[in-house]
């Protein structure tokens, strides 16, 4: 073994210790989740979905709007049309790639902003506590008497079809659920030392929120957020199936497997890709929550 | 046990107000006029003002609220604006085959999560796990109202074997115990079940392999207990858990069923709020949406006592 006097190892560990530990916790999780060869596959999916549908003009596609009677329903594979054509003729490769546009801006913005909300309603009544903690949480339990999708199809079916009305009405369907696991979260940091210590130290409650609080209960309620990513994908483009979302002839995953339903029984392999792309987006989602999750949970 | 179904319907009580004052507010932030759908064009204001009175939109809302909670306690939902027949016994008489089609599909998919979460958490990290495992998370990802028209494309399109669309023969809109209503009944059924097979494999697996990491099985198993006396602690233990997921899940499939029956024009619950919505049928709507809810909370508040009455340490707390 090593020449090294026991001192000199036992300094070279003492040096070493920190250099480990100075790692941050983010750092960490970063690593483990890179280590994780689903999350990272999952990861990989999206990232093409997401830049195909940002560079979609970039890309030379058919023009996803325009149509031809002639050239109705063609099968996968035809010289042109690698993926075939809509109802109305129109290129379906190119309205599936354009299709993620909508699609994700309506399935993702509005957990992103539940997230904002439902944190900082959680938050404010975990942190505060008492009467306004009542009002907020009873409030919330009210939308819980309700099962998600119905929730949603009451808000946008009275409120009408729309783009704007679908990510209201599933702001609304998912702000309650962030919003109990922050208060949770946050009731669970608040009577803790650390707190209590900025408290004796002059803070005031919107910066122990802001600074103590916040900084450790983010994690947790973010997790759970990408964890609604997948339904709110699946529940936004139900509600453009159903016809109360996207209105035609934009292209939008939902309302092309609406419109593709009567093809079935011409073209079905046709009919079925939209689906199967929200299928593979929200899959992703769920998957890579899933190894966020484990990721952060650094005990195992 | 008394004591705590008490304290349980008293804390209902609340819940079941506000949820009617929501779905009462749902006609109210409709944008337009709720008569549209009834009114002629050409109607003069006269005509305009007297229905207005007749369906007492003209009262302050408050006012609106209370009359038509009480009528509500009543069984009064007023008239479909479309039909002119009684909300009430529209819902029902689709309700009635939501039910059916929510008990089919739970069949399968508690049976099969139960399985599926049981072999996965038992043999925890191998391939059957992991298959198990995929076949859940698959379960939760898929839009569902897609795999209907898969299922339908492969089994009525392609084989043949199924009928489409339809909850019987001939439009047939009543339910009945034959292979040919049974037949109409398979594709919405094992499309409603995929969801609740998942989630109720995720729970049971979870379950299963925290119980089976704690001390008090490496006892039982110290004292030579056998593996299947093991198991039934294992089932015991995660019952009322697993109870309470699948409570909450039987009622997603009910209140949730519009996409499904759209898809396969099943004629119940979520086939009549689609049609409420895009005919502007607001009290059908209305109707629709509170009789949902109701079970929905009725539901939670019967699995709550049951879990009590399996689970002592409940009523306790």
């Amino acid at each position: 073994m090593s020449e090294l006097p026991l001192s000199a190892t036992a300094d070279a560990a003492l040096q070493a210790a920190p250099a480990t530990k100075a790692r941050g916790y983010w750092a960490t999780v970063g690593r483990r989740i890179t280590r994780d060869k689903v999350s990272m596959v999952c990861a990989l999916v999206l990232l093409l979905i997401f830049l195909s549908a940002i560079l979609a003009p970039w890309l030379g596609l058919e023009d996803p709007y325009k149509g031809s009677m002639i050239r109705r329903l063609r099968h996968i594979g035809t010289t042109g049309y690698p993926l075939g054509t809509d109802e109305l003729g129109r290129d379906m490769l190119a309205r599936l790639v354009y299709g993620g546009r909508l699609s994700l801006v309506i399935g993702i913005l509005p957990v992103i902003l539940a997230f904002c909300i439902g944190t900082s309603l959680g938050l404010v009544a975990g942190y505060v506590g008492g009467k306004l903690n009542t009002a907020i949480m009873r409030t919330i339990d009210v939308f819980y008497a309700f099962p998600s999708v119905l929730l949603a199809i009451a808000i946008s079916g009275a409120l009408g079809a729309g783009i704007i009305n679908s990510i209201v009405s599933l702001t609304v369907v998912f702000v309650p659920q962030i919003t109990r696991v922050a208060e949770s979260v946050t009731t669970g940091v608040r009577n803790m030392d650390f707190v209590e210590a900025a408290r004796a130290s002059g803070a005031g409650p919107f910066t122990i929120m802001r600074v103590h609080i916040l900084g450790n209960v983010l994690g947790a309620i973010f997790v759970y957020a990408t964890s609604l990513i997948s339904v709110s994908m699946i529940l936004a483009a139900g509600l453009s199936f159903l016809g109360l979302g996207t209105k035609p002839p934009e292209p939008e995953w939902g309302l092309m497997l609406n419109t593709l339903r009567t093809a079935i029984y011409v073209n079905p392999w046709v009919a079925a890709l939209p689906g199967a792309m929200i299928f593979a987006v929200s899959i992703c989602f769920n998957l890579l929550s899933d190894g966020l999750r484990s990721a952060m949970d650094i005990r195992n | 046990m008394l004591a705590y179904i008490a304290r349980r319907i008293v804390y209902v009580v609340p819940i079941v107000i506000s949820v009617a004052l929501v779905c009462f507010l749902l006609v109210h932030i409709t944008p337009g006029d709720p008569l549209v759908a009834v009114l002629p064009a050409d109607a003069s204001q006269e005509l305009a003002a007297q229905l207005r009175a007749a369906y007492g939109f003209d009262r302050p809302l408050p006012v609106q609220f209370g009359l038509w909670l009480l009528r509500a306690l009543h069984g009064d939902l007023g008239n479909s604006i479309a039909t002119g027949r009684p909300v009430l016994a529209e819902v029902m008489r689709a309700v009635g085959n939501t039910v059916t089609l929510a008990i089919a599909a739970a069949i399968i998919g508690f049976t099969m999560g139960i399985l599926l979460g049981l072999i996965a958490g038992y043999f925890r990290e191998t391939w059957i796990d992991k298959v198990a495992t995929s076949f859940a998370i698959a379960g939760v990802s898929v839009p569902h109202y897609w795999l209907g028209m898969v299922l339908v494309i492969i089994f009525s399109v392609q084989l043949n074997w199924l009928p489409a669309v339809g909850a019987g023969p001939n439009g047939s809109n009543s339910w009945a115990w034959d292979w040919a209503h049974l037949k109409y009944l398979v594709l919405p059924a094992i499309t409603t079940s995929v969801i609740p097979m998942g989630i109720v494999t995720r729970t049971v697996r979870a379950l299963t392999g925290d119980i089976l990491s704690q001390d008090f099985v490496e006892a039982l198993r110290a004292k030579g207990l056998h593996e299947r006396g093991v198991f039934r602690h294992v089932i015991k233990n995660a019952a009322p858990t697993a109870l309470a997921v699948m409570g909450l899940q039987l009622g997603y499939m009910l209140g949730g069923s519009i996409l499904i029956e759209t898809v396969f024009s099943w004629p119940g619950s979520g086939f009549l709020l689609n049609s409420a919505i895009f005919q502007r049928d607001l009290p059908l709507l209305q109707g629709t949406i509170l009789i949902l809810a109701l079970f929905f909370v009725f539901l939670n508040l019967l699995v709550d006592i049951a879990q009590a009455a399996i689970d002592p340490r409940i009523k306790r707390g």
